[in-house]
């Protein structure tokens, strides 16, 4: 949630937007965007988070509710007048100017004066170290460098809200780490408020202050990114960040802070109760791969099942091991390779663990 | 693997030089390539490049007087063309004269030098007749007392000329000039001073057609490429639809459409906004020309730019609206300058087919319609002046490829795109 101290500079409220009549692609959003944050829309695709971010570009037009930006409804605000940067997918650079010209673009549009015009546009270049590329064309620089100029036309104007369209997407994977650096550092410089739209969750983890995982139209949660991987709400959220065991099964015992989850035909689970139904109540389990120890030392897990080695699969740091616990033969444990650590063998028997706090129970 | 030696060329594995294995592995692609165009090239160099060659060749061949005529046509070529030739060229002609007529080729000549003499058909047929009766040899003065004519220096001058293998009487004369007396060159007379005018006019109504296309397929173009694919699939078999139909049964309907008693003078009739004595004359003139051909040249413009503005991403208006850019800003800074080649590329479609186009102004073009490929078939049909004729493509061809030239240098050919 936005601190209660920082200035709101966008509101969504109970925005719905619907293309056929039929079916709403958002479902009643509400949301606050602080001055100065970095948010990502994180979802599959079809999840409305792109939907959301051209309605604020103002590209589409809500079916219901309010968008305000900086204190004012900007629903029947033209885009052109709605002072906001946008980055887009493939980068929409003006394939017949330069790069300067399309960075001077929005200042000519702006009426500033040539000199101010010349001095932004070089400024801009030197933000995004491209201070050389001013004559050529999009067509004559590569993904990284048409990216980085998308980025700085989105920033000279000194918009009030930069918006990105899943900006990387079409990086390898290489640049595509290097640029969300790059992005996060240009964020941290100016102070510009940006709302990120992407599928790919390592990126909204990497760059965001706060995520919002959108699926089916609706925010499954808001976050910052280290809450999200560690107290995911629901099972959507579990399965979309990071890696995810899964275990189903049904409430027997809630103790406060703890629950009971009969996991089906092969014994209790100790774990977190977080979004559940009470005792009777389908539940699905949610354990981290790291968090699993094999052979853990007796009594210092509640957590003991037999497991039966399926398949290792060497990563240099870790292995990845594929488990059978409790009928579910794709559990993960991700065994470190350091000095000392056991050896697993496909097809042997050993014991796994795992903390009740470490274990998640959500909605099935 | 290839090897270096020090100083030599690279090698490959066997230790043949590496461009040398080259042009053998590829020898293989580029006979097959060659296979693939070569039907293609044959019908193009026999069915194309030959007639315009030969074509543009009868423009300045001039093989009458020589081929009938070949002795005294030898002489005249020897002679200094002042005053009068000798006397024994006027007997070689006399002679030859009698012989053509004989063999029927004297009406060839005859036709020949009344390009270049009005009048002079029958002067020679005449002549020919009545030298081919005489018993004895004819001469000089058997010549002259047929007709003063004979006599006169003009006609000489004419018949030396003629008398040359090439000529270019036929180019000066689609540029309304000919030569004079004493084989310089001049203006026709006045009222014979045509070509000139039909080029410009051939020029300038090709330009307003273009002109009109462009801004009638522009529109409807980028609503093709703005559309969904289902409504742009419909739009764009409305579009071929001309294509489909008969080239004379869209022009005979402009006819049914636009004549006098047609039906859209009928409908303005009715409806008031023009008396029954005040009908338009809207067919059978330039008028009628220009509405028929912007119709049927329409599609030419409309697919090279609907293909061009179906590559235009939409992203790029937003890129420019979200940067400040009013709707009306954004497509004249951002959008038409990407459309610039489709634009080219179409312009010089219809322009290049409107400057030849025939069929449509003789159909409805009446007497101010006609455009200059009306009298290059006027002259090929006709009057049958092939050498006229083909001086006038010449000139047309000349100026398509120096248009062509200039885009190239403007524009780029290499921005063209046609699909």
């Amino acid at each position: 949630m936005v601190a209660e101290n920082a200035e709101i500079l966008v509101r969504f409220e109970e925005v719905q937007k619907s293309y056929d009549g039929e079916v709403l692609v958002v479902k009643n959003l509400n949301l606050d965007i602080a001055k100065g944050e970095f948010l990502t829309m994180l979802g599959p695709s079809g999840s409305g988070k792109t939907t959301c971010l051209m309605m604020l570009a103002g590209f589409e037009t809500a079916t219901h509710g309010k968008i305000i930006l900086d204190g004012e409804s900007i629903n029947n605000v033209p885009p052109h007048k709605r002072d906001i940067g946008m980055v887009f997918q493939n980068y929409a650079l003006f394939p017949h100017m330069t790069v300067a010209e399309n960075l001077a673009y929005p200042l000519v549009v702006r009426k500033m004066s040539k000199s101010d015009i010349e001095a932004r546009v070089q400024r801009a270049l030197d933000m995004v170290q491209l201070g050389g590329f001013a004559g050529r064309r999009p067509a004559q620089l590569s993904g990284g460098q048409a990216q980085r100029v998308a980025v700085a036309r989105a920033l000279v104007f000194e918009p009030k809200l930069v918006l990105m369209d899943e900006p990387l997407g079409a990086l390898d994977k290489q640049l595509r780490e290097q640029m969300q650096y790059e992005i996060k550092h240009i964020h941290d410089n100016l102070g510009v408020t940006v709302v990120y739209v992407t599928h790919d969750q390592s990126e909204a983890l990497t760059m965001s202050d706060r995520v919002a995982v959108f699926n089916d139209g609706v925010i499954q949660q808001l976050a910052p990114p280290d809450q999200l991987y560690e107290l995911p709400e629901n099972s959507f959220v579990a399965q979309f960040i990071g890696e995810n065991n899964k275990l189903s099964g049904k409430v027997t015992a809630v103790n406060g802070s703890t629950c009971t989850v009969e996991v089906d035909g092969s014994g209790e689970v100790k774990a977190v109760p977080v979004n559940i139904d009470g005792i009777g109540s389908r539940s699905s389990l949610s354990l981290r791969p790291e968090r699993v120890m094999v052979n853990p030392s007796d009594g210092t897990c509640p957590n003991v099942f037999d497991a039966q080695v399926e398949e290792l699969i060497y990563l240099g740091d870790h292995m990845r091991t594929r488990v059978s616990v409790c009928g579910h033969d794709d559990f993960i444990v991700k065994v470190p390779n350091s000095a000392g650590h056991v050896h697993l063998r496909p097809g042997e028997t050993v014991k796994v663990g795992w903390q009740a706090e470490d274990c998640r129970a959500l909605d099935a | 693997m290839a090897q270096v030696e020090a100083g030599g060329p690279m090698l490959d594995a066997a230790g043949v030089p590496l461009k040398v294995s080259l042009a053998r592995a590829e020898r293989r692609n580029r006979m097959r390539a060659l296979g693939l165009v070569l039907p293609l090239l044959a019908f193009i160099l026999i069915t194309f490049v030959y007639p315009i060659a030969l074509m543009v060749f009868r423009g300045v061949d001039n093989p009458t007087v020589s081929e009938f005529l070949p002795e005294t046509a030898e002489m005249l070529r020897a002679w200094d063309g002042e005053g009068l030739p000798e006397d024994a060229v006027f007997a070689s002609m006399a002679r030859e004269f009698a012989k053509a007529s004989k063999e029927r080729t004297l009406g060839k000549v005859a036709t020949r030098l009344n390009y270049e003499l009005s009048g002079s058909r029958s002067l020679v047929t005449k002549s020919g007749r009545n030298l081919r009766r005489l018993k004895t040899e004819p001469t000089k003065a058997d010549l002259v007392a047929l007709d003063k004519r004979w006599n006169q220096p003009e006609t000489w001058s004419v018949l030396k000329r003629l008398a040359e293998p090439y000529t270019l009487s036929y180019y000066l004369a689609a540029i309304d000039k000919t030569y004079n007396v004493d084989g310089a060159i001049v203006d026709q007379p006045e009222s014979r001073q045509i070509y000139v005018a039909l080029f410009l006019r051939t020029l300038w109504v090709s330009l307003l057609i273009t002109a009109l296309c462009v801004l009638l397929a522009y529109p409807i173009a980028y609503l093709m490429a703005i559309l969904p694919t289902k409504t742009s699939n419909l739009l764009m078999i409305l579009v071929l639809l001309p294509f489909w139909t008969s080239l004379l049964v869209r022009t005979s309907s402009w006819i049914v459409l636009l004549q006098t008693e047609g039906v859209l003078n009928d409908i303005l009739v009715w409806t008031g906004i023009i008396g029954d004595d005040g009908r338009i004359q809207m067919i059978y003139n330039m008028t009628g020309t220009v509405v028929a051909m912007v119709h049927i040249l329409l599609p030419f413009m409309v697919l090279p730019l609907f293909s061009v503005m179906k590559t235009i991403s939409p992203t790029y208006m937003r890129a420019a609206k979200s940067l400040g850019a009013t709707p009306a800003r954004a497509f004249w800074t951002v959008y038409f300058p990407q459309t610039v080649p489709g634009i080219g590329a179409g312009s010089i479609l219809v322009f290049i087919l409107a400057i030849g186009y025939y069929i449509t102004p003789a159909l409805v073009g009446g007497r101010t319609g006609q455009l200059i490929s009306n009298f290059i078939a006027y002259h090929m049909q006709q009057s049958l002046n092939w050498g006229l004729a083909a001086a006038l493509g010449g000139i047309l061809l000349a100026g398509v490829l120096a248009l062509y030239w200039i885009y190239n240098r403007l524009v780029g050919i290499d921005n063209m795109k046609l699909g």
